[in-house]
C-alpha cells in the first residue's frame, strides 16, 4: 500500500503518526511546495518577536520523516491529480503513483483588489515562513507597518512585530478586532489591552486606496483618514486551497467536503485541515474550522481509515487557544444568539459560557485570562455532556471533576484513560 | 507501565502533595535535604503544582496528568513541544511558546502555565526532575496517591 499526502503540516502529520502507530509497512511519501522540514505554522509570530527560532519552531524532530520511513519531497508542487490513473502530477513533470492520497494542502492568503495596490512593492501576507523571514529582513525600529485585517493572523503578526517597531496601524472592516472569534463585549477588552501595547486601530473601514508618498506609501481610507506606511501586511482572510481537488472533479463548497474520517466523494482521496469543510459537532452543519488541533485531527482520522486500522476520530468543534502581550484567549464551541450568555467581567477576567438549559449543554465559552482547567470545559461541549443545573453551575464557577458522580470520576482517578 | 493513581477515600485534603511537587520541580544541590529546602523555597509564595487537590465538604482527591494513551494536549500543540517519551507525557519548555492551546485540550485540566507565564507545565511522574519518583506519592502521609503498574482491564 502506499499513502501519498500532499502538504506537510499539522495535517499531514497527523496521518503520518497514524498510520506508524500500528502500521510499519506501507509506504508513505510527502509531497509539499515549502521545502522545509515540517514547522508550526502558528508560530511564526513567535518566531518574529524573537521567542523562538527555526531549529526550535520545527514541529517534529529533525529525524522524524526517517524514523517513521517517509519519502520526502520537498519543494515540490502538486500541479494536478489524476483520479483514474491514481497518480499525481508534479511540476516538474514527473508522476507519481498512490493507493491512498491525503490532500492536506492548507490555505492561502487572500488579497482584495484595491485602487493603487499594484503601486505597493513592500507587501507581504502572513502564513508562511519565509512571510516571516521576509518581514524580519525588512521592519527596523523606523518601519511603519500597515497591517490589513485584526483577525488572528493580523494581530499575532503585530504583535510579532512589535518587538521591532513600535509604528504599527491595523485596520479592518469589521467595528471589533477578533470578529471572526469574539463577540463586542470581550473584543472591546482587547482592543484595549492592544492599544495599550502601542497598536493603533482603523475599525469599521478599509482601504479606498493606496497611492505612493514620498517616503514609502500612504492608504487612504474609506473613512477618510490617510495612514502613511513603508510596509503592508495583507492579512485580510485566507481561502481553502481546493484546486486540485476541484480540478478533479470532487466535491467543494468553499473548502473541499470531507465526511468524518476525511474522505472526499473521489475513490481513495482523502482531505484534511484548512482546505477542508468538515462537519461541526455543535451544529452537525459542514464548516472551515481552520485551526491547528482540527487539521490534527483530521489528519489522523484520514490516517487511519487509509490505512485500513480501526475507524475512530475525534468529533471536530471551532476551538481557539490565542495570546496576545501576556492576555490570553481561550474559546470553544458556538455561541447561539437564542442562548442568554452567563458572563463575568472583573479585573483580572471575563467569561461567558453558552449553556443551554433545556438541552441540559454548554455550548460555548470564552474565556479571557480565567482560563485555568478550561480543558475540562472544551470536553463539555465537544461530548455534549448532559448537565443538572446544579452541576452546571458548580463547573461553571470552578471547572472539576468534583461536579461528577464517584463512578465517573474513579474511572479518571483508578484508570489508565484516554482521550479520544 | 507505571501511572499516577488517586484514591480519593483517603485523601485527607492535606495538600501537601501541591507542596511536594512544586518543590520537585525547582532546581535542588545534588545530595541536599529536600525537605528542609521546601519551607525556604516555598513558604508564603504561591505555587503552580503539577498536581492539584480538588475538594468539597465530602469529597477530596488529588489529580494529576493522567497520561492518556492518545494525548489531546500533543495532538493539539502547535509547536509539537509535547510528546511521548516511554509513556509520559513531556513538554520541551524550549519548544513551547505558552499559547495554551494544551490547556484549552486537556479534558482532565491538568496542564498549568509556568510560573513565568511562557511556557506550560505538567505532571512529568518526576522523571525529568531531580526527584526520580513522584513526589506526590511519596510524601503522601495517607497513601491516598499511589505509583502503580497499569492493570490491563
Amino acid at each position: 500500500m502506499k499513502h501519498v499526502i500532499i502538504g506537510n503540516s499539522a495535517g499531514a502529520i497527523g496521518c503520518i503518526e497514524a498510520i506508524r502507530h500500528e502500521n510499519t509497512e506501507d509506504e508513505i511519501v510527502v509531497i509539499a511546495s515549502e521545502p522545509h522540514h515540517t514547522y508550526g505554522r502558528p508560530l511564526i509570530s513567535y518566531y518574529l518577536e524573537g521567542r523562538t527560532d527555526r531549529q526550535r519552531m520545527k514541529y517534529r524532530a529533525d529525524d522524524f520523516y526517517e524514523k517513521n520511513c517517509v519519502q520526502t519531497m520537498l519543494g515540490e508542487t502538486v500541479t494536478k491529480i489524476l483520479p483514474e490513473e491514481k497518480k499525481v502530477a508534479l511540476q516538474s513533470g514527473d508522476l507519481v503513483s498512490y493507493d491512498k492520497l491525503l490532500v492536506a494542502t492548507g490555505s492561502s492568503p487572500v488579497i482584495f483588489p484595491a485602487e493603487g495596490l499594484e503601486l505597493v512593492k513592500d507587501i507581504t501576507t502572513f502564513t508562511t515562513l519565509d512571510d516571516a523571514e521576509y518581514l524580519l529582513e525588512r521592519v527596523n525600529a523606523d518601519a511603519r507597518v500597515f497591517i490589513v485585517g485584526a483577525g488572528l493572523i493580523g494581530l499575532k503578526c503585530a504583535e510579532g512585530l512589535r518587538a521591532l517597531t513600535e509604528h504599527i496601524t491595523v485596520c479592518d472592516l469589521a467595528p471589533r478586532v477578533l470578529s471572526s472569534i469574539l463577540p463586542e463585549q470581550p473584543a472591546r477588552i482587547m482592543r484595549e489591552h492592544l492599544e495599550a501595547h502601542g497598536l493603533k486601530f482603523c475599525l469599521g473601514t478599509g482601504v479606498q486606496r493606496f497611492s505612493v508618498a514620498e517616503r514609502g506609501y500612504v492608504a487612504l481610507l474609506q473613512s477618510g483618514e490617510p495612514i502613511a506606511f513603508d510596509l503592508l501586511v495583507y492579512a485580510a482572510g485566507v481561502r481553502p486551497n481546493t484546486g486540485l481537488i476541484k480540478d478533479a472533479g470532487g466535491e467543494v463548497n468553499r473548502g473541499i467536503l470531507v465526511d468524518e474520517y476525511g474522505r472526499t466523494n473521489l475513490p481513495d482521496i482523502y482531505a484534511a485541515g484548512d482546505c477542508t469543510e468538515a462537519v461541526d459537532v455543535c451544529t452537525g452543519a459542514r464548516k472551515i474550522m481552520a485551526l491547528l488541533p482540527n487539521a490534527y485531527f483530521q489528519g489522523e482520522a484520514a490516517g487511519r481509515h487509509m490505512a485500513g486500522l480501526a475507524a475512530e476520530h475525534t468529533p471536530l468543534i471551532p476551538e481557539n487557544a490565542i495570546g496576545f502581550f501576556g492576555k490570553h484567549i481561550l474559546s470553544a464551541g458556538i455561541y447561539p444568539e437564542a442562548l442568554t450568555p452567563q458572563e463575568e467581567n472583573t479585573e483580572e477576567y471575563y467569561k461567558c459560557f453558552y449553556f443551554d438549559e433545556a438541552e441540559g449543554k454548554l455550548r460555548g465559552y470564552i474565556l479571557i485570562e480565567g482560563f485555568a482547567r478550561a480543558g475540562i470545559y472544551t470536553a463539555l461541549v465537544r461530548d455534549g455532556t448532559k448537565l443538572r443545573p446544579a452541576q452546571w453551575e458548580r463547573l461553571r464557577r470552578e471547572p472539576g471533576l468534583l461536579a461528577f458522580d464517584i463512578m465517573t470520576r474513579a474511572k479518571i482517578l483508578r484508570k489508565k484513560v484516554g482521550a479520544k | 507501565m507505571k501511572r499516577i493513581f488517586a484514591r480519593e477515600e483517603w485523601c485527607l485534603a492535606c495538600h501537601l502533595c501541591e507542596y511536594h511537587c512544586a518543590n520537585a520541580n525547582l532546581p535542588h544541590k545534588e545530595g541536599g535535604n529536600f525537605n528542609a529546602e521546601m519551607a525556604r523555597n516555598l513558604k508564603g509564595r504561591a505555587i503552580r503544582p503539577r498536581i492539584r487537590v480538588e475538594e468539597d465538604d465530602r469529597v477530596h482527591f488529588a489529580l494529576s496528568c493522567r497520561h492518556c494513551d492518545e494525548p489531546a494536549c500533543k495532538k493539539s500543540c502547535i509547536s509539537g513541544a509535547i510528546s511521548m517519551i516511554n509513556g509520559v507525557v513531556c513538554i520541551d519548555r524550549d519548544k513551547c511558546v505558552g499559547c495554551y492551546t494544551c490547556i484549552l485540550a486537556c479534558p482532565y485540566g491538568t496542564i498549568v502555565p509556568s510560573d513565568d507565564g511562557h511556557a506550560a507545565q505538567k505532571c512529568e511522574l518526576c522523571m525529568q526532575n531531580s526527584c526520580g519518583e513522584p513526589a506526590c506519592v511519596a510524601h503522601c502521609p495517607n497513601r491516598a496517591i499511589v505509583y502503580e503498574e497499569v492493570l490491563d482491564e
